[in-house]
């Protein structure tokens, strides 16, 4: 009895957290019934995520952009146009591609600086600004692609960061063998960084959650991993594109939740005013902020063109968009100072499961925008319904 | 005169468990003027709320009588249909907008649901002639100054018929001949037979036009002051507005150890160029260690303006003059350029730009100072709780955690909360601007024995506060400003209110 009132009380809390999880599970759970398995499939979930991948870490940038109160419409294009600017390198001028990539991801930085700059000490509304700027990479994509067309790129390797997937090293019993020890590993790492984080507190001598619910926990997210894992391991393994991903999640999320940084992003969100009579500096923050953004465009251009294998004249159409949803369906507040990078990627991946299941069903493109309108109004309904309530 | 168009009768009013009003009674007979008196926090402008629907009939305990009938106002709107109009002291104009848009808004001049934009312009030079205000109704409120904007409002007041005008604190923001126009715009309309009521700090102002004048104390009615008997004269009414024994309310300081200057500022100006003008001028001030410093004055008369100054300058005043920390010439570019130099400023407005309120308080009560709980930019967050958990206790924080939103805490809990945070700086000198306010007695009372732990540790500090009482309960030395400059200072043996309250008005 004590176990689920406990249970009862901390899912009360963390309502919003948990219920992107359980919209996820339930829209998953559907489309499986739906399409006979064949969405859970390890090929169908495989492909899903390799098409999140590019979305997602601009969802990851964006989250940090909406946090402080902004916002970056310019992000599609900019991802389109760096993403011409690497083939033209790799193509064009027969550049490495070890050149290239940090060449291209410098050159996001400094556009997404520059952003920041008009935004926090000209003091354009990021709307405009970044609406200007979204106009001119178009153009500017267009440009550069003007006089060839589609640019092929031939490099192997950066094409491999769309395309390919981890090497196997063997398979057992059809599985992906580096795959399922790379999944080992996680949940290890997982299981031993808990237990290290209940020890701290208890050593501190602050509340902990008992341990059946401590251990259902680990139970619980253990089998989420270990059942990724073994999807994936039955197609190809984990793609560079899931890898890539992945490692920009772990680093944002530890860069919100444990570093002073983090911390002075969240505060400028929260209120810019107290921020700044607290000594922290609010342009200096913004500025970070834009340029963390136009870095993970570049990013994002770098995977989408690899993915292709060549840079098209329409490259970044819409993402900008469909990275703001997957912020919004993850729970970041348009009022500033609340989003977990956590939730923007399930955002992303809830986005992305509707337009895989939706095309498994053969529903028509026209319904599919409109479900797809609804539910990012729904989990907005949902997120400022729970807010009302606390508040 | 005819009897009384208003009574309030045994009004009371609370606010989660503070009484900010107590069975007050209140009287203004028609036609007259009559001002309503008493220091910050006494419950003028709660008094004036309740009057004007602002709370709602039921939220509070009495009954309001206005010609002859008892009123039960839901909303601001009924007030106004029965003829009551309030003129803040913030004004509530759009200032975009013309004048005639302004002085018709809510209340537009329609034909069949169509706004006739000639018959409004008509209809706003004839009010604009009541107010002897001459502009062109076209013009925008934006380019027209603080003094004829007040005027707009009053204008905007006459148009829906009103019989009872409330100005809180009009003159607030005026200078001198803008003050005497709309003096003399009231006593006019008196002759038209509005009765007004006009809540001031200024006694000069409330002599020479009330008939009348109630003072309030604590949230209670102490007396009313009738000018045609002669009873309205500058000592009396200092003397009811004051009245009452200090001790009880502050804390004893045990030792004096008062050391040498920790801060100086000299000949220090703040230009504000959005205002364009100076918000502080010529400051020549000192504070040493251990010592309480109060600044003293009414609001708007640059006390904040100068702590915000000195404090890194966040609103980018063009500042001159000198400012020395320890004796050593300083310059501070930004906020945290003072903080490392020990300066800490807790800001009078807790919740616009004091607290993040959507976080909790463990978040807030590190925000100032992360470097104290990390290394290499990395948190950590068990050392933060034990941080926060420390202050929780020795500010006497009643949360049920520390992880509660600062923004569900009562306002003397966050006080604290903000307290904390700026504590956790480890500063030398620490601005507390209006570090009681909207805070019941009790926690001013917990904030107040703080304050003098601190300073028997060493620390300094500034006090900004519109409270005389508690001025001259906690300081060792008062600075008292009016318009941007210090008018006096003085040592804390030959303070008095009424000393204070005429540097202030002056």
């Amino acid at each position: 009895m004590n176990f689920f009132s406990e249970a009862r009380s901390l899912l009360k809390v963390n309502i919003r957290d948990y219920g992107m999880y359980i919209a996820l599970f339930v829209i998953m759970l559907t489309f499986s019934i739906l399409t006979d398995g064949l969405f859970m499939s390890s090929r169908n979930i495989s492909n899903l995520l390799d098409a999140t991948g590019y979305i997602a870490v601009l969802a990851v940038g964006m989250t940090l952009v909406i946090v402080i109160r902004h916002i970056d419409l310019s992000v599609g294009f900019a991802a389109g146009f760096m993403g011409a600017i690497a083939a033209i390198m790799l193509s064009q001028l027969g550049m490495p591609v070890y050149l290239t990539i940090p060449i291209i991801l410098v050159l996001g930085i400094v556009i997404g600086m520059f952003n920041g700059v008009l935004v926090a000490s000209v003091g354009i509304p990021s709307f405009v600004s970044s609406l200007a700027a979204m106009l001119i990479f178009r153009g500017a994509l267009l440009q550069v692609t003007e006089n060839t067309g589609t640019i092929i790129i031939k490099d192997k390797t950066f094409n491999a960061i769309g395309n390919d997937y981890l090497p196997a090293l063997a398979t057992v019993g059809g599985l992906n063998l580096l795959s399922l020890i790379i999944g080992a590993f996680v949940i290890l790492f997982f299981i031993y960084s808990e237990f290290s984080k209940r020890h701290q507190k208890l050593k501190y001598k602050f509340e902990v959650v008992s341990m059946p619910i401590f251990v259902v926990k680990l139970v619980f997210v253990s089998a989420i991993i270990a059942y990724v894992t073994w999807i994936l391991a039955g197609y190809n393994g984990f793609s560079w594109t899931v890898v890539i991903t992945l490692i920009v999640v772990v680093i944002y999320h530890f860069l919100t939740t444990r570093t002073v940084l983090g911390r002075h992003i969240y505060a400028v969100g929260s209120n810019p005013e107290a921020a700044h009579l607290s000594g922290i500096n609010v342009k200096k923050i913004t500025y970070i902020v834009f340029g963390s953004m136009g870095m993970l465009s570049a990013l994002s251009g770098i995977m989408y063109t690899a993915r292709l294998q060549s840079a098209t004249t329409t490259a970044g159409t819409l993402f900008e968009l469909d990275a703001i949803a997957a912020a919004y369906v993850g729970g970041v507040s348009a009022a500033g100072g609340v989003g977990k990078i956590t939730g923007s990627i399930i955002g992303a991946v809830v986005m992305a499961s509707l337009s895989s299941g939706m095309n498994l069903l053969g529903v028509g493109i026209s319904y599919q925008y409109m479900i797809r309108g609804a539910v990012l109004a729904l989990a907005v309904i949902f997120d400022v319904m729970t807010r009302k309530k606390r508040g | 005169m005819e009897g009384n168009i208003l009574e309030m009768r045994g009004i009371s009013k609370s606010f989660t468990g503070v009484k900010a009003l107590s069975d007050v009674n209140f009287k203004v007979a028609q036609g007259e003027i009559h001002c309503l008196i008493g220091e910050n926090g006494a419950g003028k402008s709660t008094l004036m709320k309740v009057l004007s629907g602002v709370y709602p009939y039921g939220t509070y305990e009495g009954d309001i009588i206005f010609e002859g009938n008892v009123q039960n106002f839901n909303k601001i709107s009924d007030s106004v249909k029965t003829g009551i109009a309030i003129i803040y002291q913030e004004l509530a104009l759009f200032p975009d907008l013309s004048v005639y848009e302004n002085i018709f808004a809510g209340n537009e001049v329609k034909k069949g649901g169509i706004i006739d934009w000639n018959e409004t312009i008509i209809e706003a030079r004839k009010m604009l002639q009541k107010v002897k205000l001459n502009v062109n109704p076209e013009t925008l409120i934006r380019d027209l100054g603080v003094g004829k904007q007040q005027l707009v409002e009053i204008a905007k007041a006459l148009s829906k018929n009103v019989k009872l005008l409330i100005l809180d604190e009009p003159t607030a923001a005026l200078n001198e001949n803008d003050s005497e126009n709309l003096l003399e715009l009231l006593r006019d309309l008196k002759g038209q037979g509005i009765t007004s009521i006009m809540i001031s700090h200024k006694l000069k102002e409330v002599i020479s036009i009330a008939d009348k004048a109630t003072v309030l104390r604590d949230g209670k009615t102490i007396c009313t002051l009738d000018a045609s008997k002669g009873e309205l004269s500058e000592a009396t009414i200092i003397k009811n507005m004051v009245g009452r024994d200090i001790e009880d309310i502050y804390p004893k300081r045990p030792d004096k150890k008062i050391g040498a200057p920790i801060l100086e500022v000299k000949n220090w100006s703040a230009y504000d160029p959005q205002l364009g003008r100076h918000v502080a001028k010529n400051i020549d001030l000192q504070v040493k260690k251990g010592e309480i410093v109060g600044i003293a004055g009414l609001m708007g008369s640059g006390r904040t303006e100068l702590a915000l100054s000195i404090f890194g300058n966040p609103k980018n005043y063009k500042l001159e003059g000198e400012l020395l920390v320890d004796g050593k010439p300083k310059t501070f570019r930004h906020t945290s350029d003072a903080i490392r130099s020990g300066i800490a400023y807790v800001t009078e407005d807790r919740k616009g730009d004091g607290l993040f309120l959507i976080q909790d308080i463990k978040n807030n009560v590190t925000a100032a100072n992360l470097k104290g709980i990390s290394s290499g930019g990395l948190i950590n967050e068990n050392e933060e709780v034990q941080v926060a958990t420390g202050y929780k206790s020795s500010m006497y924080i009643k949360a049920s955690s520390i992880e509660q939103t600062v923004g569900n805490l009562s306002g003397g809990n966050q006080q604290k909360v903000s307290l904390g945070k700026w504590l956790f700086v480890g500063p030398k000198l620490l601005i507390l601007d209006e570090p009681t306010r909207g805070i019941d007695v009790g926690a001013k009372f917990e904030i107040y024995t703080i304050m003098n732990k601190l300073i028997s540790e060493g620390m300094s500090i500034i006090m900004i506060s519109s409270e005389l009482g508690e001025v001259l309960g906690m300081s060792d030395r008062i600075y008292v400003m009016a318009e941007g400059k210090i008018k006096g200072e003085l040592p804390i043996e030959e303070a008095d209110q009424e000393k204070i309250m005429k540097f202030a008005t002056q």
